[in-house]
């Protein structure tokens, strides 16, 4: 029964990287561009959300109704003044205009903040659980982040192929030049999509705030889960995405469990095997 | 008869190559205008530079009297200038419905409901109908042409720019885009037709010009420009008598 308690709370685990993935996977897939400032992104949303509970003391669950449209002005912003300038040209300019965003986030949050732990408090639901018989517990509040990564997966794909701006995304993403000639802005579908991509991992760092600490320093790590998630999942399948982190967080809760130094590198273990099995992921939609 | 398009003086260079040189050209309302030239004379540079693809480094692009060398592609788009490209280049992910749909919706800005008639009205006029709901990227090469102009002319374009729309097509196949094309020519959509196909040209346009190396030779009456002495050098290289 331990085993069956490991796997369900890696699923649960699994759940809150799947929601950093999407994010992720977002953006690349709308405008081909990585954001290596993602997972700092989500501290800095994480310490928004600290401001915000600190000014005007309410639930930080409650405080996500700023943060994240705050958040979400953050990423249209950020795109539309200064990543879409760094579009044009090789694919080296976003990655290096994005890593410097990363360095400045951190160290900007370091000077803000100093280097302690923090974390968010939210109350009871943090330490409730159902117990089902002897060994096995769902945390509400885990179970809670994956219900909300699965609604957030099925809103976004509903959003993507149900609505005019969601095919304007879509199109964009097969071919700007063809969208523009539609009469598409792509620099505004771009900042959208980058808009919507910080909304979610904004939830994503707020909700890894209260269930761990986190630190300014910890974004970067955060990020290669994401990317893990994403490749396993296949790039373009945001199902894909969900059952990538799912199987990262399960990975990396097993080798805990078999010894607490081991957890993430089984976690890494499982990426680099699915990588070389099938280099595209395991659910690929994107044709080179 | 009104002007609805016009570049005046255009000039275009691409590192030390000029591309575009010095080309005036006017569109009459409900004209169509066929454009050809030998490869790499400067044709579809000229469809770039009036579609907003390419900046002009010199001259000016007039839509309807009102300048629009400074506007963004989507822009131009909205005005109405509808454009196809010379290899068809569908959203592959979508069904041609929904590309269809996209250029109704944001090219046109209008309403979902709406918009569904336009598209459906914009693969008809195409001839595309049924494949609406085939995946765009397993459509044939005629049907990618097809489909090329059933998106532009959702965005219910006033000028239309063709860009080699027969090229690569089989003959019967260019007789069937040809009758399509004449069907919007008397709705009296005005056209500019750049194609190496002459004869699917002469069929459809009611003025010809010839450009070489990025400069106007000759224009006119389609079967008197075909037959000038100019084209024929620049196609054949015969010495002029």
């Amino acid at each position: 029964m331990t085993w069956v308690n490991v796997i369900v709370q890696g699923v649960l685990l699994g759940g809150l990287y799947a929601l950093y993935a999407t994010g992720l996977s977002l953006v690349f897939g709308v405008m081909r561009m990585v954001n290596l400032a993602h997972g700092d992104l989500s501290i800095l949303a994480a310490f928004i959300c600290l401001l915000v509970v600190g000014v005007v003391d309410v639930n930080p669950l409650l405080a996500l109704v700023v943060v994240v449209p705050l958040v979400f002005l953050v990423g249209y912003l950020l795109q539309r003044f200064l990543l879409n300038f760094t579009l044009k040209g090789d694919d080296m300019r976003p990655l290096l205009a994005t890593f410097g965003l990363s360095v400045i986030i951190q160290n900007g949050l370091l000077q803000g903040f100093s280097a302690d732990s923090r974390g968010l408090d939210a109350g009871r639901i943090e330490n409730a659980s159902l117990a089902l018989g002897d060994k096995v517990a769902f945390g509400w509040f885990p179970l809670l982040i994956l219900v909300v990564s699965v609604l957030v997966i099925v809103l976004l794909n509903a959003f993507l192929t149900r609505t005019q701006l969601g095919r304007a995304f879509r199109a964009t993403s097969d071919d700007q030049g063809a969208a523009r000639l539609m009469g598409i802005d792509n620099k505004h579908i771009y900042a959208l999509a980058m808009g919507i991509a910080l909304a979610i991992v904004a939830l994503a760092g707020v909700l890894m705030g209260i269930r761990t600490t986190f630190t300014p320093g910890i974004g970067p790590a955060r990020l290669v889960y994401a990317f893990e998630a994403v490749i396993m999942g296949g790039l373009g399948s945001s199902w894909g995405t969900l059952v990538g982190g799912i199987m990262l967080g399960v990975a990396q809760t097993v080798g805990f469990q078999l010894s607490p130094g081991w957890g993430i590198f089984v976690g890494h273990l499982v990426f680099v095997t699915v990588l070389a099995i099938r280099p595209s992921g395991l659910f690929a939609k994107t044709v080179s | 008869m009104t002007t609805i398009l016009e570049i005046e003086g255009l000039r275009k260079s691409f590192g030390g190559v000029l591309v575009t040189d010095d080309l005036s050209v006017s569109l009459q309302k409900g004209e169509a205008l066929g454009v050809v030239g030998p490869n790499g004379a400067g044709k579809t540079t000229m469809l770039n530079l009036i579609g907003g693809a390419v900046r002009p480094d010199a001259g000016r692009v007039l839509f309807e009297g009102q300048d629009i060398t400074h506007l963004a592609r989507h822009e131009r788009c909205r005005r109405g200038l509808g454009r196809t490209y010379q290899v068809p280049r569908p959203f592959v992910g979508m069904t041609a419905f929904e590309n269809v749909l996209v250029g109704a919706t944001h090219g046109r800005g209008k309403s979902e409901r709406a918009s569904y008639q336009t598209a459906v009205d914009a693969l008809e006029r195409a001839d595309l109908l049924h494949h609406a709901n085939t995946v765009a990227g397993s459509l044939t090469l005629l049907d990618r042409k097809r489909l090329e102009l059933a998106r532009a002319l959702a965005t219910e374009p006033r000028v239309l720019l063709l860009d080699e729309i027969a090229g690569g097509l089989t003959e019967a196949e260019v007789n069937e885009l040809i009758e399509t094309i004449r069907a919007l020519r008397s709705e009296g959509m005005s056209i500019i037709w750049i194609e190496h196909i002459v004869h699917a040209l002469l069929a459809v346009v009611d003025r010809l010009m010839a450009i070489d190396f990025g400069k106007l030779l000759i224009e006119g009456d389609p079967h008197e420009v075909i037959c000038s002495p100019e084209v024929e050098y620049c196609y054949m290289g015969t010495e002029r008598v």
